[in-house]
């Protein structure tokens, strides 16, 4: 899924555009939800309820209590520890999945929208054949190839990432090069590269912050869904998707287990969608007034 | 308009080479000897060593892409290293479960969506809009395998309605097939159920904003009358679209789903073959995949064509 | 004309249905962990091949019984010649392969000989090492020549791997099996079920099911829903983890605690520094507390081994005690190796959840006495490859199902990397004699030997679960070897 809003700047600078971020229920919410998912991730390097790496057999499957509020898991560790140690990993692989995608078909998208000819037709037919992968199908089979681990799901979920940031990128910038400022930046004797990195790119960033949102979003549901196969961080490193497979096998004695992880990746997730809802509604007033 | 399809026809080919030269590479480098799977701890050397000429393990790498490729070109994908049976064969079995239940979940999607979309249209800013709309947010961001165990929880383990898991085989009878695939479907079709609502929406809002729209209104007609009759035949251009997508989309990407419930189907296929190193199945199934999603792109393309004079011309 | 035939099915189901009321059911629904690869169980190692098709479709001379037990199959009746190297067998006369072709002493000879043979595919090939010449005295006689007295030969004969084939069908057997049994191949929906039916030209006493259906059910997550559903009737070898106590308080099934001949153990690479050094494999040894492996790995579910040999077997010697969970020892002896500060080590798990839930406890365990260990998941293919064949391990955990097989220490270059001439003597006594006390006693000495040198890190006997409808008569118990045998199962009332 892209997003193409139809006006993607915003036109009356940024302190209209905080003003209308702020004012839009989706941005609160969204913002509030991300930020104390952020915030769990980061406190549990320092402090965790319980320690994950001791296993404590004797004590397992116990059901929610005072001192285990999310129970315990089959090998006696703290539920609510293992999620919270649980988000840097899924934190961590959808960003830097992210990150491969922006930096690689950022760079690819305005460079087809500047030299347009056969380099724009060759970065178009190379997302193509990208885009004729069935992704998750595709993630399988690379971290199949290369071992399972969360190092090899970012390069998979990260993959995928380019052609999208690529084809968000070039039709940002293909609708920003007829623009008059850039005419005038031509007539005075700016480069290419110049323009881009100088007028384009600026101009495009907002729209590629709602797009990284998204994959965000998407990236950890990929995450989630190759750990739970097994595919992802591996064990003992907790991870969301991976506490809902032993869960599954476990869910007539213990349903408790399956459903903390599982509501974790729902919440992160709708979080962040509602945030990328939020800028986006934000960018584009017209859009908004329609709601 | 020949040249026009005899060049996305060019490009649809050249994905396809490409994605083929990705797929052989690719898979050579998976570590483990399939001889030795075969076989296991006790098996003598010479015994390996047999059965790895038997399946051409030793023949040079360009000689087995050709044959590969020139097989698959008269459907012939080869056979199974671990079923010994042509991977041919295995596909069509496989896609007798995958095929209807994409199917079926693009169904209960298109049926859920678009009167929910619509609804939320006509109801714009109001209380049902808010909640049909909050109700599509939560269904983009479940994962929908985690909401196939709680489906799984509720309906097979406690209510015991449908079965949990498992595909009985179509020989077993309709109903009973159909059952098995009812929880996987409804698993599936939630989270595309959730997007194509919002597309649905979003398209319709759009087109009533349009001028003929307005006359309509303004001959007097009710304004529900409006929006069912006429802006959701024109908004349908955008949801098809989407709809065409999701297709290919839930014919791949029930892998996750299929391991859930035990599915016969060709994504268990493929994350079998995988792990039993079986990589001529993985590479016949990921290129029919592939070829399915290209065919899917290039038939999109011509109907742009047919609706867009302009590319015509070109 | 095709709507035709399935409306008469049908009809003829629904009859059947109402039929079930007065007699006895006929039919059954076996599930599985692992689907066989193909269906030829002269021709792969898979376990799940054996425990589709043994006993019931495909025979041998001799056959194993439900305790372990060497009984006649095909062959009727045998003697063997004084030096113990002549094997002369009496086949039965009477006996059809499901493709109608008669069964004789030819069969037996190429069988044979196909085993063994140069280029042959038998994953047991050493079964057969022994075999000088095989001949045919006459149509129902068979003459085995052996190169050296083997005490375990007709043991070995009634294995999975050394069942008889026709010529003319045994190019195809992996496809549509044809074999001598009491039932016979009917379909195989791959992914998803084999299914075979009662053979009506059986030599032997006839099968009381119709028809048996062996439906795959990967794991815990599909085994339990589909026992209660009763979708599947009847699991003999069960991985139901954690729903174990609530299966055994439904009168509705019967659940059966039985061993297996699989031992677990912590695989060690004996050849790389540090467990070169005994006092490290004695240290992990005592580091490790079986207990906590047994009830977070296996349900509570196991029993303790100290050495390489199944608790089932009557020359089990109980060696669990020769080194106690004890840290202040483990710590002592890390000291003694020059280790005080510990060390760190890789544990390649394969992908089972014996291996990999215990794998984490012991990497847990283990690191209280300071061994800090780096987990390293991989699939069957890649531990084959790299821990079996290339020996590129340090640790591992796996279960070796292979029953009496304490004779694996002895052979060179086996994945452990242990060598001691002391047993090995022992190994090559134990093979030249075929008295029952003397064997015992050399069996003792073995495990004993093991145990002292603490090889691998001995955890637990897997266990064999088996939970069927209560109904359900005349499944094994045990798994002496890998088979589900149909040949007496019934229904009751």
């Amino acid at each position: 899924m892209t997003y193409l809003p139809s006006a993607f700047i915003p036109r009356d600078g940024l302190s209209a555009f905080l003003a209308r971020a702020l004012a839009s229920r989706s941005f609160i919410a969204g913002f509030i939800v991300t930020a104390l998912i952020a915030l769990m991730a980061l406190v549990s390097f320092f402090w965790t309820p319980d320690d994950v790496t001791k296993l404590v057999v004797g004590d397992r499957m116990l059901a929610p209590s005072a001192a285990h509020w999310f129970g315990t898991d089959h090998f006696g560790r703290d539920v609510l520890s293992m999620i919270m140690v649980g988000s840097r990993n899924s934190i961590a692989v959808a960003l830097v999945a992210v990150g491969i995608g922006m930096g690689l078909g950022v760079p690819l998208g305005c460079l087809a929208a500047a030299r347009g000819g056969w380099l724009d037709d060759f970065v178009m037919r190379f997302n193509d054949v990208v885009f004729a992968f069935p992704a998750l199908l595709s993630a399988v089979m690379i971290t199949a190839v290369f071992g399972p681990g969360a190092v090899n799901a970012i390069i998979a979920i990260g993959i995928f990432n380019i052609p999208v940031f690529a084809r968000v990128a070039r039709a940002g910038a293909l609708a920003i090069w007829p623009r008059e400022f850039i005419l005038a930046a031509r007539a005075a004797g700016k480069g290419k590269t110049r323009i881009t990195l100088e007028h384009v790119l600026p101009n495009i960033a907002t729209l590629l912050l709602v797009q990284g949102t998204i994959q965000f979003a998407l990236g950890i549901l990929a995450e989630a869904g190759l750990s739970y196969v097994g595919l992802g961080a591996q064990p003992p490193m907790p991870s969301w998707g991976r506490m809902l497979f032993d869960a599954q096998t476990r869910m007539m004695v213990a349903p408790t287990q399956a459903l903390f992880p599982g509501l974790a990746i729902m919440i992160t997730v709708l979080g962040l969608n509602l945030l990328g809802d939020g800028v986006s509604d934000a960018l584009d007033p017209k859009l908004r007034r329609r709601r | 308009m020949i040249a026009y399809l005899a060049q996305r026809l060019l490009v649809a080919a050249a994905t396809l080479l490409a994605a083929s030269l990705v797929v052989f590479a690719m898979l050579e480098v998976i570590p483990g000897d399939p001889a030795r799977l075969m076989l296991g701890m006790n098996a003598t050397p010479d015994a390996l060593e047999a059965l790895r000429n038997e399946m051409g393990l030793n023949d040079p790498l360009p000689v087995r892409y050709l044959d590969w490729v020139a097989g698959m070109a008269a459907l012939d994908f080869g056979r199974s290293y671990t079923y010994s049976v042509p991977v041919i064969d295995l596909i069509v079995e496989r896609i007798v479960v995958s095929l209807p239940l994409a199917l079926i979940s693009l169904a209960l999607s298109v049926v859920i969506a678009i009167p929910a979309g619509a609804f939320a249209a006509q109801r714009r800013g109001r209380a049902g809009d808010a909640l049909s709309m909050g109700a599509a947010q939560l269904g983009v961001a479940i994962p929908n395998f985690w909401f196939a165990l709680l489906l799984i929880y509720l309906f097979a383990v406690w209510l015991r309605l449908v079965p949990a898991g498992g595909f009985p085989g179509w020989s077993a009878g309709i109903w009973p097939a159909l059952k098995a695939l009812l929880l996987p479907a409804v698993a599936l079709a939630l989270p595309q159920a959730a997007i194509l609502a919002r597309v649905t929406r979003s398209a319709l809002i759009e087109t009533l904003g349009e001028d003929y729209v307005r006359t309509a209104r303004a001959k007097g007609l009710p304004f529900g009358t409006v929006l069912w009759r006429h802006a959701l035949r024109n908004a349908l251009i955008p949801v098809l679209t989407i709809v065409g997508l999701q297709f290919s989309f839930l014919l791949a990407g029930t892998i996750i789903i299929e391991n859930v419930f035990y599915l016969p189907g060709l994504g268990r296929l493929v994350f079998q073959a995988i792990t039993q190193r079986d990589l001529i199945v993985v590479e016949g199934v990921v290129m029919l995949l592939v070829a399915t999603v290209v065919a899917v792109n290039f038939l999109v393309d011509i109907s742009y064509a047919v609706v867009d004079p302009r590319l015509r011309a070109r | 004309m095709k709507a035709w035939t399935i409306l008469a099915a049908a009809a003829t189901l629904t009859l059947f249905g109402t039929s079930t009321g007065l007699a006895a059911r006929t039919d059954l629904v076996l599930g599985m962990q692992l689907e066989p690869p193909h269906l030829d169980p002269t021709a792969g190692a898979a376990a799940a091949i054996d425990e589709v098709l043994y006993a019931n479709v495909f025979e041998g001379l001799t056959r194993i019984g439900p305790s372990g037990e060497v009984l006649p199959a095909l062959a009727d009746s045998w003697a063997i010649s004084d030096d113990g190297r002549t094997y002369t067998f009496k086949l039965r006369s009477t006996v059809k392969f499901h493709d109608g072709t008669d069964f004789d002493a030819e069969d037996v000879k190429f069988s044979l000989d196909r085993a063994r043979a140069a280029d042959s595919t038998n994953a047991q090939k050493a079964l057969f090492a022994a075999i000088d010449t095989v001949e045919v005295v006459d149509p129902v006689t068979v003459k085995v020549t052996l190169k050296q007295p083997q005490g375990s030969f007709l043991y070995n004969l009634g294995w999975g791997d050394a069942v008889v084939v026709a010529p003319e069908s045994a190019p195809t057997n992996k496809e549509k099996p044809v074999g001598t049994g009491p039932f016979k191949f009917d379909n195989w929906a791959k992914g998803s079920a084999i299914t075979i039916v009662r053979n009506p030209d059986y030599w032997g006493e006839p099968v009381a099911l119709d028809r048996a259906e062996f439906r795959i059910v990967p794991d815990a997550a599909s085994q339990v829903p589909a026992l209660l559903s009763g979708d599947i009737q009847a699991i003999p070898n069960a991985s139901i983890g954690d729903a174990l106590p609530q299966m055994q308080s439904d009168p509705r099934f019967k659940v059966v605690l039985g061993s297996t001949e699989g031992e677990t153990i912590l695989s060690t690479n004996n050849k790389k520094p540090p467990f070169d050094k005994l006092e490290v494999r004695q240290a992990i040894a005592h580091a490790i507390d079986r207990k906590a492996i047994i009830d977070g790995a296996s349900s509570g579910i196991g029993t303790p081994i100290g050495s390489h040999f199944s608790p089932a077997n009557k020359a089990y010697v109980d060696l669990t005690g020769t080194y106690p969970h004890d840290l202040a020892k483990a710590k002592e002896l890390l000291k003694q190796a020059g280790l005080e500060n510990g060390f760190s080590a890789t544990l390649k798990l394969p992908p089972v959840p014996y291996a990999r839930d215990g794998g984490q406890i012991i990497a847990s365990q283990l690191r209280d006495v300071g061994i800090d260990l780096q987990i390293i998941p991989v699939e069957w293919a890649d531990w084959l490859k790299q821990v079996f064949t290339d020996k590129d391990y340090d640790l591992s955990i796996v279960s070796h199902t292979e029953p009496n097989d304490i004779d694996i220490y002895s052979r060179k270059d086996y994945y452990f990397n242990y060598d001691n001439p002391a047993f090995d003597k022992v190994i090559e006594e134990l093979n030249l004699t075929s008295d029952e006390a003397k064997r015992t006693e050399l069996y003792k000495q073995a495990q004993k030997i093991l145990a002292d040198d603490a090889v691998n890190g001995f955890l637990f006997e897997l266990p064999k679960i088996g939970i069927w409808d209560a109904k359900l008569e005349g499944l094994w118990e045990n798994s002496p070897i890998q088979a589900n045998d149909l040949t007496k199962v019934k229904w009751l009332d």
